[in-house]
C-alpha cells in the first residue's frame, strides 16, 4: 500500500515537472508582461517579476484594444459563415445520402494538404479583382476555409448517431426535410454545434497569414497582425508586447476553462490545426 | 399517398399503368436526390471557390509573368515553364530546399519522440494525470503568433532567457548559423501537444491485458514497449507522422514571427520564401514567382497527403 502510494507520488511529481517545463514559455509571457522595462534589459533576467507593474497592460490596451474588437467581429463572422455552410451540408451528407458526399469528403482530406500560402496567393489575386481586400467579409470567408472542413467532419460524424426512426417519425407526421432539419437534427446536435463554433472561433482568432496578406493598410488590423507590428515598433517595451500577447490568449484560455468539455470533444475528434 | 399525374408511357412498354408508376417513382427519386443535394450545394460552391479555384489560379500564375506592374495593368503574359527555370537557377533555391528539409525532418523527429515519451508516461494512472494532459494542450489552442512572439523574446541575444539558462551568448535571431535552429526549437515545442493527443489516443486502444501478461512473463518496461507498444502503435504512428509532415512543411506563422525568414534568408523555407516573393519584394515582388514556389510546395504536400489518405484507408480496411 505505501509502496504504491510512493510510486504514485513520484509520478505526480514527474508529471508536474514535465508540465511545468512545457508550459514555461507561457509562464514567461505572463512574467515579462508584468516586469518593468528596466528590469528586462539585464543579462540575467529575474525568474519572477519582483516589482510588478501594469504599465505594459496600459500600453497594450491603449494601442491594441481596438484590434481585439476587430478580431472578435471577424471571428464571430467566421463562426456564422461556418455554421451556415456546415450544418446543412453535414445533414445532407449523413442523413440524406446526398449525391457528391464522397467527393466532398475527399476534397476535405485534400484540403488539409493545401499549404495556406497557395490559397492566399490566389485569394489575393481574386480579392483584388472583386474589391474584397481590406474587407471584413473577405477575411471572414478566408478564415472559414480552415473551419468549414473541420466543422463538417465533426458534425456529420455526430449526426450519423441520430436514430433514423426519429427522422422517419417526423416524415410520417408530415414534416419536410427542412422542417426535420430545423426542429430535430439541429437541436439534437447542439453539443457538436458548440464544439464546431468554438473551434471556428479559435481558428479565426489565431489567423495570421490571411490577416497579413489580405489587408493592405491599417484600415483593418486584427489582433495577431497588431501584435506582430507592435514587436517591430516597440523594441524597448517588451512588457507591452507580452501584455498584448497575454490579452490575445484570453479567449483561448477562457474557452478552455469554461467549455473544457467541448474542447476535449473537438480534440478527440482529431482536431486539425495548422 | 396519391401519385401525381404522370406522362404517357412510351409505346411498346408493358402495361401502360405500370410504366406510368415506374416513371413517376423515378421522377420522385430524382427530385429527392436534388433536394438532398440542395443541402450540400453551399459547401460545394465554397470548395470550388476557396479550394479548387486557388489551386488552379496558383498553378496558372506560375505559368505567367505577373509582375509589380501587373497589379495596375492586369497584364500578365503566358511564359510557360520559364518561372520554374528561373527558380531552380536562383542562388537561394538550394539553401531554401535544404532549410525546408532540415526544418521538417528535425521538427518531426523531436515532436514525435517527445510526444510519444509523454504519451507513454501518461498511460500510467496516477492522480492529476488528466489535468496535466489538459494543461499541456494549452499551447495548441493559443494563436501561433502569441507563442512565437514569446519565443522571439526568449531567444534575444543579450536579455533572452534561453541564453541565460544555457549560459551561452548565441545570436539566435541575428546569426545566420543559428536562426533556423531557433525556429526549429520553437516549432518542436508547438508540435508536442498534437503528437501527444494522437499517440495517447492510439495507446488507449492497446488492451491492458497484453501488458499484464507480459509483466507476468517477466518482461521489463523497455521490453514491453518494444514488443507491445511500438508494433501495435504502428498505424497511429504512420498517421501522426504523415499529418505532422504535411503541417510542418507548410508552417508559416512560427517562422515569420520569429525571424521573418532572416537574417539574410538563413531561416527561409519554401512556405516563407513563397510569401516573400509574392508580397514582400516592393517593386520587385512577383506574384508569379511566389506562385511558382507555392506550386512546388503544393505538389510535395500533395504527394505526402495522398500517402496519408492511403494509409488511413488501409487502416480502415484492416
Amino acid at each position: 500500500m505505501t509502496r504504491s502510494r510512493t510510486r504514485s507520488a513520484v509520478r505526480v511529481a514527474i508529471g508536474a515537472v514535465l508540465c511545468g517545463a512545457l508550459l514555461f514559455p507561457l509562464y514567461w509571457m505572463v512574467a515579462v508582461s508584468l516586469t518593468r522595462p528596466q528590469d528586462l534589459i539585464r543579462s540575467r533576467p529575474a525568474l519572477f517579476p519582483l516589482d510588478p507593474t501594469f504599465d505594459g497592460y496600459a500600453l497594450a490596451i491603449d494601442r491594441n484594444l481596438s484590434s481585439m474588437g476587430t478580431s472578435m467581429v471577424i471571428a464571430l463572422g467566421t463562426v456564422a459563415i461556418t455554421l451556415v455552410i456546415a450544418l446543412p451540408a453535414a445533414y445532407g451528407m449523413s442523413k440524406l445520402r446526398a449525391p457528391g458526399t464522397g467527393a466532398v469528403m475527399f476534397a476535405f482530406l485534400l484540403a488539409q494538404m493545401i499549404p495556406s500560402v497557395v490559397v492566399v496567393t490566389a485569394l489575393f489575386a481574386l480579392y483584388k479583382q472583386l474589391g474584397l481586400l481590406d474587407s471584413y467579409p473577405g477575411l471572414m470567408l478566408a478564415n472559414a476555409t480552415a473551419s468549414v472542413p473541420f466543422a463538417i467532419i465533426l458534425l456529420q460524424a455526430f449526426m450519423r448517431t441520430i436514430p433514423d426512426e426519429l427522422l422517419e417519425a417526423a416524415r410520417i407526421d408530415g414534416a419536410g426535410r427542412l422542417r426535420t432539419f430545423g426542429s430535430i437534427v439541429v437541436p439534437l446536435s447542439r453539443n457538436a454545434v458548440v464544439t464546431a463554433a468554438l473551434f471556428a472561433f479559435l481558428f479565426s482568432w489565431g489567423d495570421f497569414l490571411n490577416a497579413k496578406t489580405l489587408t493592405t493598410g491599417n484600415s483593418i488590423t486584427p489582433m495577431t497582425l497588431a501584435l506582430f507590428r507592435f514587436v517591430g515598433a516597440e523594441a524597448t517595451n517588451w512588457n507591452g508586447v507580452m501584455a498584448t500577447a497575454v490579452l490575445a490568449s484570453v479567449p483561448a484560455a477562457v474557452l478552455l476553462v469554461v467549455a473544457q468539455r467541448y474542447v476535449a470533444a473537438g480534440v478527440t475528434a482529431g482536431a486539425v490545426k495548422d | 399517398m396519391t401519385l401525381p399525374a404522370t406522362a404517357p408511357a412510351p409505346a411498346g412498354a408493358g402495361s401502360p399503368h405500370a410504366d406510368a408508376r415506374e416513371a413517376s417513382r423515378r421522377r420522385a427519386r430524382r427530385a429527392s436526390r436534388l433536394a438532398a443535394f440542395g443541402f450540400i450545394a453551399p459547401v460545394v460552391v465554397f470548395i470550388a471557390l476557396f479550394f479548387a479555384y486557388p489551386i488552379v489560379r496558383t498553378l496558372q500564375l506560375s505559368l505567367q509573368d505577373y509582375t509589380f506592374q501587373s497589379y495596375f495593368t492586369g497584364q500578365a503574359d503566358f511564359v510557360g515553364f520559364a518561372n520554374y527555370v528561373t527558380l531552380v537557377q536562383d542562388r537561394l533555391f538550394a539553401p531554401v530546399v535544404r532549410n525546408t528539409v532540415l526544418f521538417t525532418v528535425v521538427s518531426l523527429v523531436f515532436q514525435f519522440v517527445i510526444g510519444l515519451a509523454l504519451a507513454v508516461f501518461f498511460q500510467r494512472t496516477f492522480p492529476l494525470s488528466a489535468t496535466f494532459r489538459a494543461l499541456i494542450l494549452i499551447p495548441w489552442l493559443l494563436p501561433v503568433v502569441v507563442s512565437a512572439t514569446t519565443w522571439r523574446w526568449m531567444f534575444y541575444k543579450d536579455y533572452g532567457i534561453v541564453n541565460a539558462l544555457l549560459g551561452t551568448h548565441i545570436g539566435w535571431l541575428s546569426d545566420p548559423q543559428w536562426s533556423l535552429w531557433a525556429v526549429i526549437i520553437a516549432n518542436i515545442w508547438l508540435g508536442i501537444p498534437f503528437n501527444l493527443v494522437l499517440l495517447y489516443g492510439g495507446l488507449q486502444g492497446i488492451p491492458g491485458t497484453l501488458y499484464e501478461a507480459a509483466a507476468l512473463d517477466g518482461a521489463g518496461a523497455w521490453r514491453r514497449f518494444r514488443s507491445i507498444t511500438w508494433p501495435l502503435l504502428r498505424p497511429v504512428t504512420a498517421v501522426t507522422l504523415l499529418l505532422g509532415l504535411v503541417y510542418t512543411i507548410k508552417a508559416f506563422d512560427v517562422i515569420w514571427v520569429i525571424t521573418e525568414g532572416g537574417p539574410v534568408d538563413s531561416s527561409q523555407t519554401l512556405a516563407t520564401w513563397s510569401y516573400k516573393l509574392s508580397f514582400e519584394g516592393g517593386t520587385d515582388q512577383s506574384l508569379s514567382m511566389g506562385a511558382t514556389v507555392a506550386s512546388l510546395l503544393f505538389v510535395v504536400a500533395l504527394v505526402f497527403g495522398l500517402l496519408y489518405i492511403r494509409t488511413q484507408r488501409k487502416e480502415a480496411a484492416a
